[in-house]
């Protein structure tokens, strides 16, 4: 059987966890968050370590992000993107991956675009392995950060109300939310145009509900997450390209409609224009820098969890 | 070859509505007369005592990959696993390297049959060229080489012209339409079942009504022609339903179900596990009891395996990557004892039925009954014996069975073939 979640393993998916493993790592991310102005701590609790990031799929901030937090806590990275390396020369994901455990790191943290890729890793290799984004699945990281920094702004998940808009179906942020966001009672709503938001999403976890109209999924939100729309992996536009910002483009007048205090995230990149308005991502309202920066803290909570023999 | 006598077993046989104690003399490869108290002084006896003896099992949905893709199976292989499965007769579909467009390639495959195989080949010929959906296949030459079906399984016909045209030759050859339903415009970039569990997993969705509107067209264009339409490996509720309507407005429908459709769902998936991987999808719990109940009601005609071989190298990558199926023949038997018989959902009886006279009715083969003077195929089973699937120790050249480990009650003990035992269970 694969062992799935934070175990000693790795972190493979959201879905899998304890609420509270989720709080432990938010709890530690919140003491590895820096002071104003200062860098982050640097500690030495995984001095020895080696970890490989293996990106299948191309990606700035969360390559950059999990190799600064390792550095962080004391560990070597090696980072490899999968074009120019064996796999781009038709070596299969298990002959990578049984090479690079031959030279004995402690963990891998892989991103792949195929969904599971991680999960079918981990059947077959002795070694921790962490998501770092698998297809249109779970980007477990991802939904960490993103509570790490509405915590940041709220004393509590509980009882609040979380818009998550856009392209909802190819998204691996919105799963990981949405399952880490129910564990603790939050009243979710999903929303985007019908190809894109499949009705079964309202299954997925308690407290989901879906909404096609913008007005409606932001009327009194605490939250709104927006995501981008993932033109390379769609088989068919969802709507006229011209209408997809019409109707699901955030624009600071909506913000109107949500709470006073209303809280704009994107798990980037942003496309301006796209999915929300340049007035928007430089509003008072985004938290969109500070998710990046909480991806460090987050990460070196992960990483210290599997790796650092902390509980 | 010595007669054979199969004493003491519980010999049921659907063509004749028999069911009962009784022996059985074969002799020169035929079933020579079925009775209490027989006896033969030369014949070798086999005790069937405890065991049930039925009409040699028939899969009409196999893939052997001979010839061009025998580092997966071939036909020597393939026909011992069915062995292995308690199957006398398997049918092969044309998708090999290359198709089995033509009398040369079904020829090959007949004689091949005829010099390896431990079990009955019958091969099933391509609608179209090269399997391509555009031009018809030389239908005619392929039957008298020995084809018993047609079908594009697994690269289904679209364009709905051409399947009328197939129809209506085969209808003229006397050789029934198998289709493997499936819109692929509307299966585009599905791996699994689409529901519930496919957005849950971030897999691509096939989704049912993919499947339910080519039966549809096929049902009206059956009617239109007069052909015999057969669907293949059918896994929806909506199209039992509709295959039901059909045949009660007579229209010449049959329909064949996988053990796999009804025993495991898309739940399993959990673990991307490509042994799960297979076209049609597995489907949702609410399909996979739609099909038990098509088959307890009467309206599923057919269990086949399609049994798909696939080498362990293609199925050791990404999810996504995969090919589409599952092995199944050394699997039928207890597979279809445990979800259906075992379960109070049909008798025994109807279970043989559904390997033995079902197919031999579609497929017009002289197979499936025990009437004397009929090829001495028999299949031996029993239903409480316990035993382990073990798929390393499979005779298939591959392993790509989800149901490796699975605990049995109840399976195949001897299948004979033209009066000959090509395999006991060890």
């Amino acid at each position: 059987m694969p062992i799935r979640g934070v175990k000693p393993a790795g972190l493979l998916d959201i879905e899998s966890l304890e609420r509270t493993e989720i709080e432990g790592i938010l709890e530690r991310a919140h003491f590895f968050q820096p002071e104003d102005g200062q860098p982050f701590r640097r500690l030495d609790a995984l001095r020895g370590k080696t970890i490989v990031n293996l990106f299948y799929e191309a990606s700035t901030r969360t390559r950059v992000s999990f190799e600064i937090a390792a550095k962080r806590l004391g560990a070597d990275t090696v980072s490899i993107a999968a074009q120019g390396s064996s796999a781009s020369k038709g070596e299969s994901l298990v002959d990578t991956l049984n090479t690079l455990v031959a030279m004995r790191p402690n963990a891998i943290v892989m991103r792949h675009a195929a969904s599971g890729a991680p999960h079918f890793l981990a059947r077959h290799l002795q070694i921790p392995i962490i998501n770092a984004g698998d297809g249109t699945h779970e980007h477990p990281t991802q939904a960490l950060l993103d509570a790490r920094t509405i915590l940041d702004q709220r004393p509590t998940l509980e009882g609040l109300r979380v818009a998550i808009i856009g392209d909802i179906a190819h998204s691996r942020v919105a799963r990981s939310n949405v399952h880490l966001l129910a564990k603790f009672g939050v009243d979710i709503v999903l929303c985007g145009p019908p190809s894109l938001l499949p009705e079964e999403f309202e299954q997925l976890a308690p407290g989901v509900r879906l909404a096609y109209e913008m007005t409606e999924a932001i009327r009194d939100a605490d939250v709104i997450m927006m995501l981008r729309v993932q033109l390379e992996r769609q088989h068919e536009a969802p709507m006229s390209s011209g209408e997809y910002f019409r109707f699901y483009g955030l624009r600071l007048e909506h913000l109107a409609l949500a709470k006073s205090d209303v809280i704009v995230m994107h798990p980037g990149p942003i496309n301006r224009g796209r999915e929300l308005s340049s007035e928007v991502a430089d509003s008072q309202s985004s938290v969109i820098l500070n998710q990046v920066e909480n991806g460090i803290a987050v990460r070196m909570a992960v990483l210290e969890r599997i790796l650092g023999g902390v509980q | 070859m010595k007669p054979l006598l199969i004493t003491h077993g519980r010999v049921i046989d659907p063509a004749s509505g028999g069911d009962g104690l009784a022996d059985i003399l074969i002799r020169d490869g035929r079933i020579e007369s079925v009775g209490t108290g027989l006896s033969d002084p030369d014949a070798v006896v086999f005790n069937a005592a405890g065991a049930i003896v039925a009409p040699g099992f028939i899969d009409m949905h196999v893939h052997l990959r001979e010839p061009g893709i025998e580092h997966a199976e071939t036909i020597e292989t393939g026909a011992r696993a069915a062995a292995a499965g308690g199957f006398t007769t398997i049918c092969c579909m044309p998708n090999t390297l290359p198709v089995n467009d033509s009398a040369t390639v079904t020829s090959y495959i007949v004689q091949r049959a005829r010099e390896v195989a431990l079990v009955n080949v019958f091969p099933i010929g391509a609608i179209t060229k090269g399997s391509l959906g555009e031009e018809l296949a030389a239908i005619g030459s392929m039957r008298s080489a020995g084809i018993v079906a047609i079908s594009d399984d697994g690269r289904p016909v679209m364009n709905a012209r051409v399947m009328r045209r197939a129809m209506e030759l085969a209808r003229a050859f006397d050789l029934p339409v198998i289709d493997h339903c499936e819109d692929l415009n509307l299966s585009a970039g599905g791996d699994m079942h689409e529901g519930r569990e496919s957005v849950r997993l971030g897999l691509g969705g096939i989704p049912s009504a993919s499947e339910d509107v080519m039966v549809a067209r096929d049902l009206l264009l059956a009617e239109l022609t007069g052909a015999r339409f057969h669907v293949a490996h059918l896994s929806t509720s909506r199209s039992v339903e509709m295959v039901a309507y059909a045949k009660s407005r007579g229209i010449k429908v049959s329909c064949e179900v996988t053990p796999h459709h009804f025993a495991i769902t898309d739940e399993e998936l959990s673990t991307y596990d490509s042994n799960y991987k297979m076209k049609p999808p597995l489907r949702c719990r609410y399909d996979a009891d739609a099909v038990i109940n098509g088959i307890a009601a009467g309206v599923v005609d057919a269990i086949a395996t399609d049994h798909a071989p696939h080498a362990g190298n293609d199925k050791m990558q990404e999810f996504e990557r995969c090919p589409f199926g599952i092995t199944g023949l050394e699997t039928a038997i207890g597979l279809s004892l445990a979800e259906l018989v075992h379960k109070d959902r049909i008798s025994v009886n109807r279970m043989v039925e559904l390997f033995t006279t079902g197919p031999a009715n579609i497929l017009k083969l002289d197979r499936g009954t025990l009437a004397p003077g009929a090829p001495a195929d028999v299949t031996i089973f029993d239903l409480d014996s316990q035993w382990t699937y073990d798929v390393q120790q499979s005779l298939s050249k591959s392993r790509n069975s989800p149901f490796g480990g699975r605990r049995f009650r109840g399976g195949p003990l001897a299948t004979i073939v033209d009066g000959e035992i090509v395999w006991n269970r060890p």
